[in-house]
């Protein structure tokens, strides 16, 4: 199941500046689709927007290339499996009968669980590595845990898509890890995957495409290795980062250089006198990712 | 430990039991006392006619009004608390027993009613279907979409607003008045018919069956309503339907047995802390429970100083708030 957005733009009011501006992307079926960007660049919105959630101010918004505002509600819960970045627990639930929650679209008000259901459940909660929890309330859980759970609560919905908003944030590295597999491994069974995240590394080791969203407009947007420049994330997150490969295991490293203020970089450590390689938004020099103590060689171009 | 949920058949059995028991309690004791072959007799029709009177005349129509008022208010407080995702919600809180108070007390006040005529419930229901009317309207205005926070806010508002003018009316009234509407307002089941009791079915039962029916949206609700969304649920037509079922069964509550407290709030709590949140099981237990404790109160409002009458607001404040605090400290999830 592909998405598709033509030149979308969201207000969510008057009095306050387009949340989105202009993005057109495609997400090609069975794809790691990651969503990168500062905080309030509009990540969450553009999930909104996927998912005709939130009244789209100009463009279009296509599912499996049908309009997303003629899709029902259930039809879309049907085919994509959201975890939200907020969700509350006031009351005591199971963690069993809140993962089969995600068969609620399939069932509709009224008919009763069926054997597929249950399996559906039962295949979901061990994926996510919830299988012993099941019988626990849910408030009992930690934060990890919880957040298996909800991503559990997506993956028994059998989705063709999931869209998840930051599902690793509170988890450890064992279980971020586990999750990123998890969903590399949807995507490579066919499901489209659209991750928001704010781990430029992860994404970029796991996902097809990344799209880097500024300030609700498309910063960059293609293959991990063509995002992944400096100067295209000092311009977007507005801090000089040097990008380096890692020459044991072939991952990109974006590491953060010391910084003054909000804005301007101080002196790079080790060095002394006035600042080299210029401000924030100037594309580093190799030889300033070197003095880093990088081995290899910067992206920087 | 922590428990774990309770079964749900067995929950379910546990919880119809004691509702059943709780009504044959109910007509089985009173400020009468009868002998168990009195009793028998009465109720097979064969005893005498003061005693058939008092079993099937009154105890029994009371004994049912309680368990469809307690059950109603039950099922009203858990979906209000659902949609408003917080515990402390209660069938009132849309300003619903202020308006009730306000039409009862205008009624009395004005002298066109007296407090065992039918047209006093026809009163308060006006003034409740006042008060649901306001908040919604003001919840709804402005934006298509239906503000939780807004409609909180305008119940909260709006019932204190009546409240105060109950108080208006009772300062300019006359000391008989005030004492019948005061006792209105504390609750009291005192006078159920047969009659009261088909109406408050017919009208109750359906609006219980569509909360039931909404079991899981309201779970999905629960969580958060975008959540909700992305399972597939219509939000805005869920809250209309729930909101409006639920105040429109309060108001019945409110209508034939005055302003009862506490029944909508400990009896979904406690529920849920010993057989979970999930609405399916739930709101018939919510039912079940709310019908069990307000049958028994409102026994212990008639027997405990008979011949004179407690309202029977006041013993389900005076045993439901104990038993709410106990059940806070020990119960399970602690």
């Amino acid at each position: 199941m592909n998405f598709e957005t033509e030149g979308v733009s969201v207000r969510y009011s008057r009095s306050r500046p387009l949340a989105l501006r202009d993005v057109s992307i495609q997400i090609p079926s069975g794809s790691l689709y990651a969503v990168l960007g500062p905080n309030g660049s509009g990540k969450s919105t553009l999930l909104r927007a996927l998912l005709g959630s939130v009244p789209l101010a100009a463009g279009h918004v296509r599912l499996a290339g049908r309009p997303v505002h003629a899709w029902s509600r259930r039809a879309i819960a049907r085919s994509v499996g959201v975890v939200t970045q907020h969700e509350s627990v006031t009351f005591p639930i199971s963690v069993r009968d809140f993962v089969s929650m995600g068969r609620y679209p399939h069932l509709g008000a009224i008919r009763r669980e069926s054997a597929k259901d249950r399996r559906a459940v039962a295949a979901a909660l061990e994926a996510c590595r919830v299988a012993d929890l099941a019988d626990r309330w849910l408030g009992t859980l930690s934060g990890g845990e919880w957040q298996r759970a909800r991503i559990a609560r997506a993956m028994a919905q059998e989705p063709d898509a999931l869209a998840l908003d930051e599902p690793t944030a509170s988890l450890d590295l064992r279980h971020e890890m586990a999750i990123l597999h998890l969903l590399r491994r949807a995507a490579d069974d066919g499901r489209t995957v659209v991750l928001v995240t704010h781990q430029i590394e992860l994404a970029a080791r796991f996902a097809d495409r990344i799209l880097l969203l500024d300030g609700g407009r498309v910063g960059a947007e293609g293959t991990p290795d063509a995002v992944l420049r400096e100067e295209v994330l000092e311009r977007v997150y507005r801090w000089p980062v040097a990008v380096t490969e890692d020459p044991a295991t072939g991952h990109w490293h974006v590491t953060p250089l010391a910084g003054v203020g909000n804005e301007a970089p101080g002196p790079r450590p080790g060095r002394k006198g006035p600042a080299a390689g210029g401000g924030p938004r100037h594309g580093r020099r190799p030889a300033d990712a070197r003095a880093e103590g990088q081995a290899s060689p910067s992206r920087a171009r | 430990m922590r428990l774990r949920p309770l079964p749900a058949p067995l929950a379910l059995a546990c919880a119809g039991t004691a509702a059943a028991f709780g009504l044959l309690l109910a007509v089985r004791y009173g400020a009468v006392p009868l002998t168990r072959a009195e009793f028998l007799a009465a109720l097979s029709g064969s005893g005498s006619g003061p005693d058939r009177f008092i079993i099937t005349g009154l105890r029994a129509p009371r004994a049912l009004m309680a368990s469809l008022v307690g059950g109603g208010l039950a099922v009203a407080g858990a979906t209000l608390q659902a949609l408003l995702r917080n515990p402390l919600a209660e069938p009132y809180i849309l300003g619903i027993s202020g308006g009730a108070a306000l039409g009862a007390v205008l009624a009395l006040a004005g002298g066109w009613v007296s407090v065992a005529s039918l047209a006093l419930p026809l009163a308060a229901f006006a003034g409740a279907l006042l008060a649901i009317g306001l908040v919604f309207g003001v919840a709804f205005s402005g934006a298509r979409r239906m503000d939780v926070g807004v409609l909180l806010l305008a119940g909260v508002v709006v019932g204190a607003f009546f409240q105060a003018c109950v108080a208006l009316v009772l300062t300019l009234a006359e000391a008989n008045t005030i004492r019948s509407a005061l006792l209105w307002m504390m609750g009291s089941i005192d006078g159920a018919s047969w009659g009261g009791v088909s109406v408050v079915a017919a009208y109750t039962i359906p609006l219980l069956a569509v909360l039931v029916s909404l079991a899981r949206p309201l779970n999905a609700m629960a969580i958060g309503e975008e959540t909700a969304t992305y399972l597939g649920t219509d939000v805005e037509r869920i809250k209309r339907l729930a909101y409006g079922s639920a105040s429109l069964v309060a108001a019945a509550g409110v209508t034939f047995a005055g302003v009862i407290g506490f029944v909508g709030l400990i009896v979904p709590h406690g529920v849920r802390l010993v057989a979970g949140g999930d609405h399916r099981l739930l709101l018939p237990l919510s039912f079940l429970a709310g019908a069990a404790f307000l049958t028994v109160a409102d026994l212990v409002a008639r027997t405990a100083l008979a011949p004179a009458e407690i309202p029977v607001g006041i013993v389900t404040a005076l045993v439901g708030v104990p038993f709410f605090l106990l059940l806070l400290k020990k119960g399970p999830g602690r």
